[in-house]
């Protein structure tokens, strides 16, 4: 058969000689896990901060606006490894964070500063999304609440962030999945990632191309499902709005 | 000049959106407890903006809106403390969608704590019953209709007691099988002495409940009087073409 030769005798530059794959499997299964806690918590850590973005935002206070909206303009508008690397060495530089070990893989005193920095990073991105999803509640909506004497934070708290909460799930979902590939880029500073582990197995046994084909195949084979669950979810929501 | 039973003054108020469009220009009502205003005008004619500046939905550019002797475009009040008592209404109902209609009744009185949640509930279903919906007590606003969104709209500003009740145009965005349903509640509101201003398209509800009718256009009050003089002798030569247009 064509395959029958794939995993042993490929040449090294080969896209599929997964001959390291035996040996070298629980680099990747360790990679996964690393990846996707880092994108999960990043992005759970970057909620609240968020919030308070967008909030800062929509305020009338144009200290506050001003602030806030300098935030987004900054980590907006640099590469997440420069962010990555300044936080790495300047504020963990003055912060130090045990070298204590997680799950037996996870080394927090790289975790903590790459998820950090992470979830910096993604606040910017999920104000934006809040944001947005708070202008596109109904004025009318914090309207009634002001007409029923319920205070400006009570009719944002109650009645619109409720609303736009539920409408940008979908959007903070999708903020997930783009975290899960931004985060290989923590492999430049020796996350154990899914994108280091593929790098220390092609440097380790001088396959230089199938570590990060398979890397490839399991960043999609992640992002590529759950971009369309997430979309499934947002059709059958706005079906739901329709009633 | 004030008067013990004056509920609403509004005096001399201008309102200018984005530096040069005169919405509102240099008007004054007064409107007295128990008293049924309807307010009637061309569309664009600043009747929806005058009613939003009773209760400061819309800052006034200059001119003053005094509320039980208060004046409520003064930057020292708190204002939510006197909205409390303005109950609003508007076109597209704007109920709380991810509420129940109980909870859309109840939220404001627990939330301000002038109810408990069973004093509320209580009072939310007497109100209920009295708009002949208290089987919809438990349901979301999405499954009503236009007429039972905007009967549940009302309710929940009553559930405030509020002193004086404003209606921006309650049934323009209604079937119009569905106004009858919406008036009626009106109507009753309105017998039951219940001081309201109204902006509205109905003339025939203008002239049946109202008291007094004001004519709106370009930002403008033309024309104040009863119903049956401001109908039948109308002075003002606008209102006359309006009145010629929609009668």
């Amino acid at each position: 058969m064509w395959w029958s030769n794939l995993f042993t005798d490929a040449s090294p530059a080969s896209f599929f000689n997964f001959s390291f794959l035996p040996k070298y499997a629980a680099f990747f299964v360790q990679g996964i896990e690393y990846t996707l806690l880092l994108a999960v918590v990043s992005v759970l850590l970057a909620i609240i901060p968020a919030l308070l973005l967008a909030l800062m935002r929509l305020s009338k206070n144009r200290l506050v606006k001003g602030l806030a909206g300098a935030y987004i303009a900054l980590f907006r508008s640099t590469p997440l490894l420069v962010q990555l690397s300044i936080i790495y060495f300047g504020l963990f530089g003055v912060i130090n964070i045990p070298r204590y070990s997680l799950f037996g893989f996870v080394d927090l005193s790289r975790f903590v500063p790459g998820v950090v920095a992470l979830a910096l990073n993604s606040s910017a991105y999920v104000a934006e999304i809040f944001r947005a999803g708070i202008l596109a509640v109904d004025s009318g909506q914090m309207e009634a609440a002001r007409s029923l004497g319920l205070s400006k934070w009570s009719g944002m708290q109650l009645v619109v962030l409720p609303q736009a909460i539920k409408n940008v799930l979908p959007a903070i979902a999708n903020e997930i999945v783009t975290m899960v590939k931004e985060s290989s880029i923590c492999s430049m500073l020796g996350m154990a990632e899914l994108m280091f582990g593929a790098k220390a197995v092609a440097s380790s046994t001088y396959i230089t191309l199938a570590p990060y084909t398979l890397a490839a195949m399991i960043y999609f084979c992640i992002n590529y499902p759950a971009s369309k669950a997430i979309e499934a979810i947002e059709r059958r929501m706005r079906r739901g709005d329709k009633q | 000049m004030a008067t013990n039973n004056e509920v609403i003054r509004v005096e001399n108020i201008c309102k200018v959106f984005d530096g040069n469009i005169r919405a509102l220009d240099d008007c004054s009502l007064t409107i007295t407890k128990g008293e049924v205003v309807a307010i009637i005008g061309p569309s664009g004619s600043g009747k929806s903006t005058f009613l939003r500046c009773l209760n400061l939905l819309e800052q006034p550019t200059s001119g003053k809106v005094i509320f039980d002797g208060v004046d409520i475009t003064s930057e020292k009040v708190n204002l939510d403390l006197h909205r409390r008592k303005m109950g609003m209404v508007f076109q597209h109902f704007n109920l709380f969608p991810h509420m129940t209609v109980k909870k859309n009744i109840t939220l404001a009185p627990v939330r301000l704590k002038l109810k408990t949640q069973a004093e509320a509930d209580k009072v939310a279903m007497q109100l209920l019953e009295r708009i002949g919906l208290p089987d919809k007590a438990d349901t979301y606003p999405a499954m009503l209709s236009g007429g039972q969104k905007q009967r549940i709209a009302i309710v929940r500003a009553l559930a405030m007691e509020p002193e004086v009740m404003l209606f921006d145009e309650p049934t323009s965005a209604l079937d119009p099988e569905m106004v009858g349903e919406v008036l009626d509640v009106m109507k009753e509101l309105a017998k039951s002495g219940m001081t309201m201003a109204v902006v509205t398209h109905e003339m025939g509800f203008a002239r049946e409940v109202a008291d007094r009718v004001v004519f709106m256009d370009s930002g403008k009050i033309l024309e104040i009087n009863t119903p049956d003089e401001l109908f039948d002798h109308p002075q003002n030569p606008r209102t006359q073409l309006f009145l010629s247009k929609v009668l």
